[in-house]
């Protein structure tokens, strides 16, 4: 069993909760990420590592609750256990050598993209992070991702904090005004990660992307996880998550994602209509 | 005389709809009965037959005169996991087809009468004895059958073993891919507990290669390793349309059904319930797709095999229970493309007519597609079950242990791997084989472990 350090609220919809969790401390990297299960009967969600400290074997995890399980796991307090935490899974970030870097997050793929962008600066690269949320409830992680950013470019759809538009807009502003990267990394949804591609291929600028795909075991026994990168099948929980963004499928990822829709949005209502009841 | 027994089951049309066991066990009488028909041949050729080489034919006296403890401990003199074995291996191309009885009669049924013995012992269950700590540690990667077989009998001979589990349930294959109505979970979970009677600590959750590397292990005090990671990457057949949405490995099929129970209403791992199923593929883990599918209320389902029914790989009783399930053959066929709609759900599978040429390096004859012999077939799901190749996070994060071509470990006759003290065994090794090869291959390296040390 793995306990529930510390949990707080990042916004209405999205949480960090703190495990303990010595294993996946010890070699946690960013880029990495864990499979969890919130009780005996529940079933195994990938989550990405935000944070690793393997002195005192605390891993940090942070989630939207998006169906049933993120929903039960949003139940659970501090003190709480969860019934099985396993990682750290997939490759990590390979961030070596770069000098020049753009982050760019999408909602709570801001989650997966600070460790990156937090790991860069502390490497001595400079980093400027992009991030874009809906609305101003939604923004996650601010002073934390200004505290490791050259700069720090805030996004809203609404403008109802910093820039309004999206994150390619911000982008391709900082690229038309000549600014040179190494790599850009998008982390996020995957139809900004698609635009980004987009977006960086006519740049020509190297662009890294995290895919999240549906899996079970995580160690490259299930295959559900499957993507087609550069015309391959590739398998994200071993191959990756981070693939050459110019190479995903993105349509194909996106058709993909949506296999269990039915089912997930099912077991999401049942989920708090049974807390609701046991809530209340 | 009275000729081989024939094994009480479910009737067909009542457990295509359920997934409890199939077969129901002989009774008493009936294995009793069986063993007499053991001719107690001196040379002894089933044993021969038998991959950890249980002494069949003393195991059949001690039934014929009902002394089934004395039986059961025959048996797990060679065998960890006799209720497992009786249930899963292939007799008939084993201990079986090498019966004396054979020339006249039907071999004996020499799995059943190991099935029985072995419930038998389960439902007059007395703990194992620990036996006295050597004081050596040694860690098994992998709580499959290879692993869990290596496990017991180096505890059995005083070792410290410590088995790493980087699922959340211990078996391996016994408990994410072979289906609850052909190796009900209970009976995995006992073999386990008597691995934990013996001393076997067991650690879930951890990932070697990932978590831990083999070279931590060493710094934490263990002194040998046996490496017993399984299966790894399903295989595709690369033709097109393989990512609908509705195509899947069976792997994933399974694991979501058998690991995550998604065969229980209301469980909270999806899997998707296809009206038309193709399953492509011959061996025993498609027929536990194609038997999960129709159980879970599929109206049609497909095999897809590119071979005749001479070469389906599959243990004889679970080819005969499809049979008599429902499910339609088509043999000497395979798929060429996956036809799906605008949603990107599959529609169906186009599939050619095959022949058999020339015996290939497998020494089966070749399937070679006809011409012009192309064909739809109307289905909603397609499950791959065409094998998988060894799993690779081993190799990727231990580079000093040396590889083959198809990514398997490379080991000598005694299980060693390029490393020192570390051994391998079971499809990480072979690639997709059975459990008995599996737990051969443990066996084997459990001597080699104990002998190194003896050397040293």
């Amino acid at each position: 069993m793995f306990e529930i350090v510390k949990k707080d609220s990042l916004n209405p919809t999205v949480s960090r909760m703190v495990i303990n969790a010595p294993y996946v401390a010890k070699k946690g990297q960013p880029g990495q990420f864990i499979i969890l299960r919130v009780n005996e009967n529940g079933e195994r969600i990938p989550l990405t590592i935000a944070d690793a400290d393997p002195k005192t074997g605390y891993v940090t995890i942070i989630y939207q609750i998006v169906g049933a399980t993120t929903f039960e796991l949003d139940q659970l307090k501090e003190g709480d256990c969860l019934q099985d935490f396993v990682g750290p899974l997939g490759k990590p970030s390979e961030l070596e050598g770069l000098k020049k870097v753009a982050v760019v997050g999408g909602g709570v793929g801001c989650a997966i993209a600070y460790p990156i962008a937090k790991k860069l600066h502390e490497m001595g690269c400079e980093v400027h992070s992009i991030v874009g949320f809906r609305n101003t409830d939604l923004i996650i992680l601010e002073d934390e991702f200004k505290a490791c950013s050259t700069r720090y470019i805030q996004m809203t759809d609404d403008g109802s904090n910093g820039h309004k538009g999206l994150v390619t807009n911000a982008l391709q502003e900082l690229l038309d005004a000549g600014e040179q990267y190494d790599e850009v990394i998008t982390i996020g949804p995957l139809i900004m990660m698609k635009f980004v591609v987009a977006l960086t291929k006519k740049y020509n600028v190297k662009t890294i992307v995290s895919m999240n795909p549906i899996m079970i075991d995580g160690t490259g026994m299930c295959g559900g996880c499957r993507l087609t990168v550069g015309g391959e099948m590739k398998f994200a929980c071993i191959d990756g998550p981070d693939f050459d963004g110019f190479e995903v499928d993105f349509d194909e990822a996106m058709k993909r994602s949506r296999i269990y829709f039915t089912e997930e949005r099912k077991a999401y209502d049942e989920a708090c209509n049974l807390y609701k009841k046991e809530v209340h | 005389m009275s000729d081989r027994p024939v094994m009480p089951v479910q009737e067909p049309a009542v457990r295509a709809h359920n997934f409890n066991e199939v077969a129901l066990g002989l009774t008493e009488e009936q294995a009793v009965e069986e063993a007499t028909r053991c001719l107690n041949c001196r040379n002894k050729p089933c044993v021969q037959g038998c991959p950890v080489g249980i002494n069949i034919p003393e195991f059949l006296q001690h039934l014929k005169e009902r002394d089934f403890k004395g039986a059961y401990d025959v048996i797990s003199e060679s065998s960890n996991l006799p209720a497992v074995c009786g249930r899963v291996c292939p007799q008939e191309s084993q201990c079986e087809s090498l019966c004396t009885r054979r020339f006249k009669q039907k071999p004996i049924a020499i799995g059943m009468c190991e099935r029985f013995v072995a419930d038998w012992h389960n439902a007059h269950d007395e703990p194992a004895v620990k036996p006295e700590s050597n004081g050596i540690k040694v860690a098994v990667i992998g709580s499959g059958p290879s692993g869990l077989t290596a496990a017991g009998d180096l505890a059995k001979k005083g070792y410290d073993v410590t088995v790493f589990e980087a699922l959340h349930e211990i078996g391996g294959v016994l408990v994410y891919g072979i289906p609850e109505f052909r190796l009900p979970k209970y009976i995995v979970a006992k073999e386990v507990a008597k691995l934990e009677q013996l001393g076997v600590k067991i650690v879930k959750d951890v990932v070697i290669g990932r978590s831990e590397s083999i070279d931590d292990l060493f710094e934490q005090g263990f002194k040998a390793v046996y490496v017993g990671t399984g299966a790894g990457l399903p295989m595709f057949m690369k033709i097109p349309g393989e990512n609908y949405n509705g195509v899947l490995s069976a792997n994933e099929f399974l694991t979501r059904i058998n690991l995550m129970k998604a065969y229980r209403p209301n469980n909270a791992t999806p899997v998707v319930h296809g009206r038309k199923v193709a399953v492509v593929g011959g061996g025993n883990v498609a027929m536990d797709a194609c038997r999960s599918a129709l159980r879970l209320g599929a109206e049609h389902v497909y095999i897809i095999y590119r071979r005749s029914e001479e070469e389906l790989p599959a243990r004889r009783e679970e080819y005969e229970h499809a049979v008599e399930e429902g499910i339609d053959f088509r043999f000497l066929t395979n798929p060429v493309e996956i036809k799906g709609d605008e949603n990107f759900n599959v529609t169906g599978i186009r599939c050619v007519k095959m022949e058999l040429g020339e015996p290939d390096a497998s020494g089966r004859r070749r399937p070679i597609a006809i011409e012009g012999s192309e064909y739809d077939i109307d289905v909603d799901v397609v499950i791959m079950a065409l094998g998988t190749t060894p799993n690779p996070l081993i190799k990727n994060t231990t580079p000093d242990i040396e590889v083959n071509r198809r990514g398997g470990i490379v080991v000598d006759d005694g299980g060693k791997t390029s490393k020192d003290a570390v051994y391998a065994g079971g499809d990480a090794v072979t690639g997709a084989a059975t459990v008995i090869k599996a737990m051969g291959a443990g066996k084997l390296a459990a001597v080699s472990i104990d002998e190194y040390f003896q050397n040293k």
